[in-house]
C-alpha cells in the first residue's frame, strides 16, 4: 500500500513561505509528478514527504498514518536524487545493499535482493564497480536500484533525468515509467520539464509560488487547464493569448487559443492577419512566428511541412471549439 | 536546513571546541590583563600590589620598547617584501612548462618544513660564520672581507634566515593562485593582442591581488611574534639590536622575572596582532559566502 | 588546452627553475653534507663539496652524548598526541558546522580563527605560571595540552573545507536508507572524508613537530622535544658543527617527508580556504 494525503501542509523558512498550504490525495500505485517553474516549491514539498524537511504546519498522512514527527528512514519510503548521491566509496552491490544492511536483513536475502534488482536494471555486469567507473545512466540505475531493492511503499524522484543528455533521457524515461507500472508501487516525481511530466504521470500537479495551480490528468490539464498560469505552462509551444476588443467579444479578459489550433490560410480574408516574421521547418512539423498587428506575435504549428517564408502574408482561423476563455482574475471561465 | 532532531545534536557536537576556544582566549587574557595592573616581581614574592596602568607607563616609555617596536616593523616589512617581490617571479617561473617540475617544488617548499630551531643555526654556523661559513669563503673567492653578519648586520641576518623560512610559503600560494587562473583568459587577452607584458599587469596581476593580500596578513601575524629564531642566534643582541616586541616580553618575564611589565607588553602585542587580524577575518569571512 | 611552447622558452624556463630551486634547497643540503663530515673538515676552509672523507660517526655521537631519541620520542608523543586529540574534539565540531549550519555558523567560525591570531606572547606570562603552579612546566601532557588549543582552530577549519565539498545529498540518501547518526558517520562520512582527514591530520603533525615558541619557553629537559634540543646547540663554546647538523637532519627529515606528500593540501589549511 502506499497511499499519500496531504493536508493544508505548509514550510517557511524564516519569514519567507515556500509552501502556502498544500492538499493533496496520492492514490496507491499512481505516478504522480509535481512540475512547476524553479522556485516553486516542488522539491521542497517532495523533501517534506521525504521527511528531511520538518513541515511548518499540516499533516502528510502515508496509509492514513501522520508522519510529520517520523523520522525519513521510518516513513517507509525511498528516494533517487537529482545527484543520485550514490556512495562513492562503495561498489555497485554495495550501494543497493545500503538500506538493506541498515535494516538489518539477513546476508543472503539481502543478496537475493540486490541480485533480483541488477538483474531487472541490467546492472548485473557492474556489481562490484565503483561509482565512478559508470557511464551518467547508468549510474542513474544504480541510484534506481537502491531505491527499488526496499520495496517502499513510494518512490520519490527529484528530477531524476536532468543530468542526462537527451536520448538517454527519453530512454530513462521509459523505462522507469515501466518499472513503476510493473512493480505497482505509488511514484511521486518532480521535474521542471512538462514533456516529462506528460508523458510520464497518471495524474500531475502543477505548483506556481508554493501553492497547487491544478491537480489531474495529463489530459485534462491540456484540455481544461484551470487557470492563465496552468493553460500557458502545459503544452509546446506556449499557448497564444490574446487580449482586448477580441476577448471581450467572447466574454472574457484574455482568450487563449494553442498553436495546434490555429488553421494556417496563405493570403486567406478571415480569421487574424499578420505577417511571418520567422518559420521553423522541422520537416514534420512547420512552426509559424506572425506578427499579428492588434494580436501581438502569435505561434502556429502545421503539422507538416508549409512553405511559407518570412514576410508572406497569412491569415489564422482559430478553432472556435478550441478557444480557452479566462476572467479578470485568470481564472478559466467554463460554458 | 535539517529537521530539529540533526540541529540538536548538532549544537551538542559543537559545544566541546566552543567551550574550549572560550577558556581558551578568555582565562589566559584575562589574567593578562589582570596582571598587567600589578607590581608583581617572581623574584620578590609576595610584594604584589595594585600599581593600575604604571606597568603601561613604563613600557612604553622604557626605550627598549621603541627600539623593538622598530625592529618588529623593520623585520615584518622586509620579510614581507622580501617573501612577495621574489615570490612573484618565482610562482610564475614554477608555472611555466618546466622538466621535472614536481623536484623543483619539493625543493623550492622544503624550508618551510624545517623547524626555525633548525634554520636559525644552521645559516648561523654552516652559512654566516665569519670565518668558517660558506658566504665568508664565497666572499674570499672574490677577494672581498668576509661580513661578520652577526655583528655587523643582525637584524638583516635575521630577516635573512626569516625570508628563507617564507619565501617557499608566499611562492606555494601565489602558484595556487596562478594554476586557478583561466588558460581561456589569457588566450582571449592574446587574441586581443596584448603582449606578454601587458597580460601579465591587466590579466595576471589583478588576479593575484587577492592572493598577495591574503598572504601579507597571515605573514603578519607570525612575523609579528618571531621568536625562536632570535632566541637561537642572537638573543636579541647585540644590545637591543635584533630584540622585538615578543622577544622583550619573553626577557622580562623569564629571565627579568617582572610579571607586571611583560603582562602589560603582551596586551600591546595583542593589540598589533587584533588590527591585523580584523582584516584578515573580514577577507576570509568574505570568502565564507561566496 | 596546452599551449604549444617552443622548446628553446621550455629549455629556458627549465634552467632557470633548476638553478632557483638548487639555490633555496641549496642550505638544507648544505647541512645534510655536513652530517656526514668529520668535525675538522666541515669547519674547513675552503670547503669540501663531496669529496670528502664520509662518515656517520656523527649519527652514533649524537645519541651517545645527547640522548637525542628521548627528544625525538618527545616531539612524536607532544606532536602525535596533540594532534590526534584536537582532532578528536574538532571532527565533531566541523561535522556539526558543514552539515547542520546556522545563522551564527560563520560567525562562529570566524571567531575560532580569531583565537588562532592571538600571539602566544600576550598569554604566555599567565601560561607559564598556571604551568608552574600546577606543575606542568617541562611536562609532555602540558605540551600536548597547549599545542593542542593552539592548533585547534585550523584544524577546525581544514576539516570544515573538507566536510563542507561532501555533497549533502548522500548523507540524505543514507538518512532515507534508513543509517541512524551514528551509522551514517561511521559508514557513509567517515569513508568519504579520509582523503580530508588524512591531510588535517598531517599538516597538523608538521605544524606542532616545528612549533617553537611554546616548548622553547616551557620545557627544558624531561619534556623538551626536538627544537629545543637543536637550540641547545646555539651555546657557543661548542662548534660541533657536523653533530648539529646529525642532529638538525634527524630532526627534519621525517617532517620534511610528511610535508611532501601534504603539500597540495597545504594552502588550504593555512589560508583558511582563502586561496584555493
Amino acid at each position: 500500500m502506499g497511499q499519500i494525503t496531504l493536508q493544508g501542509v505548509q514550510k517557511s523558512f524564516g519569514p519567507v513561505h515556500i509552501i502556502k498550504g498544500a492538499d493533496l490525495e496520492i492514490a496507491d500505485g499512481s505516478f504522480v509528478v509535481f512540475v512547476g517553474p524553479s522556485g516553486c516549491g516542488k522539491t521542497t514539498l517532495l523533501r517534506l514527504i521525504a521527511g528531511l524537511e520538518d513541515v511548518t504546519g499540516g499533516a502528510i498522512l502515508i496509509d492514513g498514518r501522520n508522519v510529520v514527527d517520523v523520522p525519513p528512514a521510518k516513513r517507509g519510503l525511498s528516494m533517487v536524487f537529482q545527484s543520485y548521491a550514490l556512495y562513492p566509496h562503495m561498489s555497485v552491490r554495495g550501494n543497493i545493499a545500503f538500506g538493506l544492511k541498515m535494516a538489518g536483513i539477513a546476508r543472503d536475502e539481502i543478496n537475493r535482493k540486490v541480485e533480483a534488482a541488477a538483474a531487472t536494471l541490467n546492472l548485473t555486469p557492474y556489481l562490484e564497480r565503483k561509482p565512478r567507473e559508470l557511464s551518467g545512466g547508468q549510474r542513474q540505475r544504480v541510484a534506481i536500484g537502491r531505491a527499488i531493492v526496499r520495496e517502499p511503499k513510494a518512490f520519490l524522484f527529484d528530477e531524476p533525468l536532468s543530468n542526462l543528455d537527451a536520448a538517454l533521457r527519453v530512454q530513462m524515461r521509459l523505462e522507469v515509467t515501466r518499472l513503476q507500472k510493473q512493480l505497482g508501487t505509488t511514484a511521486i516525481y518532480v521535474t521542471h520539464d512538462q514533456v516529462e511530466a506528460m508523458t510520464m504521470a497518471d495524474k500531475i500537479v502543477v505548483l506556481n509560488g508554493g501553492k497547487i495551480e491544478q491537480y489531474g490528468s495529463p489530459l485534462e490539464l491540456y484540455e481544461k487547464p484551470a487557470n492563465l498560469f496552468v493553460a500557458g505552462f502545459i503544452g509546446s509551444p506556449k499557448m497564444n493569448f490574446v487580449t482586448g476588443e477580441l476577448a471581450k467579444q467572447q466574454g472574457a479578459t484574455t482568450i487563449g487559443v494553442r498553436p495546434e489550433h490555429l488553421k494556417v490560410e496563405r493570403d486567406g480574408q478571415g480569421g487574424w492577419r499578420g505577417t511571418v516574421s520567422v518559420a521553423e521547418h522541422l520537416g514534420s512539423d512547420t512552426f509559424l512566428y506572425v506578427d499579428a498587428g492588434p494580436q501581438g506575435m502569435l505561434t502556429a504549428r502545421y503539422i507538416g511541412e508549409l512553405d511559407l517564408h518570412p514576410g508572406d502574408q497569412v491569415s489564422l482561423i482559430p478553432d472556435p471549439a478550441r478557444i480557452h476563455r479566462f476572467d479578470d482574475s485568470g481564472k478559466s471561465i467554463r460554458a | 536546513m535539517a529537521t530539529q532532531q540533526t540541529q540538536l545534536l548538532a549544537r551538542t557536537l559543537l559545544t566541546p571546541a566552543v567551550a574550549l576556544l572560550f577558556i581558551w582566549m578568555i582565562v589566559p587574557l584575562a589574567l593578562t590583563i589582570y596582571f598587567a595592573t600589578l607590581h608583581y616581581n617572581l623574584l620578590d614574592p609576595g610584594s604584589e600590589s595594585f600599581v593600575g596602568l604604571e606597568n603601561f607607563r613604563y613600557f612604553l616609555t622604557d626605550p627598549a620598547f621603541l627600539a623593538s617596536l622598530q625592529n618588529t616593523l623593520v623585520l615584518v616589512g622586509s620579510v614581507l617584501a622580501i617573501t612577495i617581490i621574489l615570490g612573484v617571479p618565482l610562482a610564475l617561473l614554477l608555472d611555466q612548462q618546466v622538466v621535472g617540475l614536481s623536484i623543483v617544488r619539493l625543493m623550492v617548499i622544503a624550508p618551510f618544513f624545517v623547524m626555525p630551531t633548525v634554520s636559525a643555526l644552521v645559516w648561523k654556523n654552516l652559512l654566516m660564520h665569519p670565518v668558517s661559513g660558506l658566504f665568508a669563503w664565497i666572499a674570499h673567492l672574490f677577494g672581498l672581507p668576509a661580513i661578520d653578519w652577526f655583528n655587523d648586520a643582525p637584524l638583516f641576518s635575521v630577516i635573512l634566515i626569516i625570508s628563507w623560512q617564507w619565501l617557499p610559503f608566499a611562492t606555494l600560494i601565489l602558484l595556487t593562485a596562478l594554476q586557478s587562473l583561466d588558460e581561456e583568459q589569457k588566450e582571449a587577452a592574446e587574441m586581443d593582442g596584448a603582449s606578454a607584458i601587458s597580460t601579465f599587469i591587466y590579466i595576471t596581476l589583478p588576479h593575484l591581488a587577492r592572493p598577495i593580500t591574503v598572504v601579507i596578513l597571515i605573514e603578519t601575524i607570525f612575523l609579528l611574534t618571531v621568536f625562536a629564531e632570535i632566541f637561537v642566534t642572537t638573543g636579541g643582541g647585540p644590545g637591543l639590536q635584533t630584540t622585538n616586541i615578543a622577544f622583550l616580553i619573553y626577557s622580562q618575564a623569564l629571565i627579568q622575572y617582572d610579571v607586571g611589565s611583560a603582562s602589560a607588553g603582551g596586551l600591546v602585542a595583542v593589540v598589533l596582532a587584533n588590527i591585523v587580524a580584523f582584516f584578515l577575518v573580514r577577507i576570509v569571512g568574505r570568502n565564507l559566502e561566496a | 588546452m596546452a599551449r604549444m611552447v617552443t622548446t628553446r622558452n621550455k629549455v629556458i624556463s627549465t634552467a632557470a627553475a633548476w638553478l632557483v630551486g638548487f639555490l633555496i634547497f641549496f642550505p638544507i643540503l648544505w647541512m645534510v653534507l655536513a652530517s656526514f663530515k668529520t668535525e675538522l673538515e666541515a669547519f674547513a676552509i675552503p670547503p669540501s663539496f663531496l669529496f670528502f672523507h664520509w662518515t656517520t660517526e656523527n649519527y652514533v655521537t649524537v645519541q651517545e652524548r645527547s640522548d637525542y631519541f628521548h627528544h625525538a620520542l618527545n616531539s612524536i608523543v607532544i606532536a602525535g598526541g596533540s594532534t590526534l586529540i584536537a582532532m578528536l574534539i574538532a571532527i565533531p565540531a566541523a561535522w556539526s558546522m558543514a552539515f547542520s549550519p546556522t545563522k551564527r555558523t560563520k560567525d562562529v567560525l570566524l571567531w575560532m580563527l580569531s583565537t588562532k591570531m592571538m600571539p602566544p606572547v600576550g598569554v604566555l606570562v599567565p601560561i607559564y605560571l598556571i604551568f608552574r603552579s600546577v606543575g606542568l612546566l617541562d611536562t609532555r601532557a602540558g605540551l600536548i595540552f597547549i599545542l593542542c588549543l593552539g592548533n585547534l582552530p585550523i584544524v577546525i577549519w581544514m576539516l570544515f573545507t573538507y566536510f563542507k565539498e561532501i555533497p549533502k545529498d548522500i548523507l540524505e540518501a543514507a538518512r532515507m536508507d534508513g543509517a541512524t547518526i551514528g551509522r551514517e558517520l561511521i559508514y557513509v562520512l567517515t569513508p568519504m572524508a579520509v582523503p580530508g582527514l588524512a591531510s588535517t591530520l598531517l599538516l597538523n603533525l608538521i605544524l606542532a613537530w616545528n612549533e617553537a615558541f611554546w616548548t622553547l619557553n616551557l620545557s627544558t629537559l624531561e619534556a623538551a622535544p626536538l627544537t629545543v634540543f637543536i637550540a641547545s646547540y646555539s651555546s657557543p663554546e661548542g662548534l660541533f658543527w657536523a653533530k648539529l647538523s646529525a642532529a638538525s637532519t634527524l630532526a627534519i627529515a621525517p617532517i620534511l617527508v610528511l610535508g611532501w606528500f601534504s603539500q597540495r593540501q597545504l594552502v588550504r589549511g593555512l589560508t583558511f580556504g582563502a586561496v584555493k
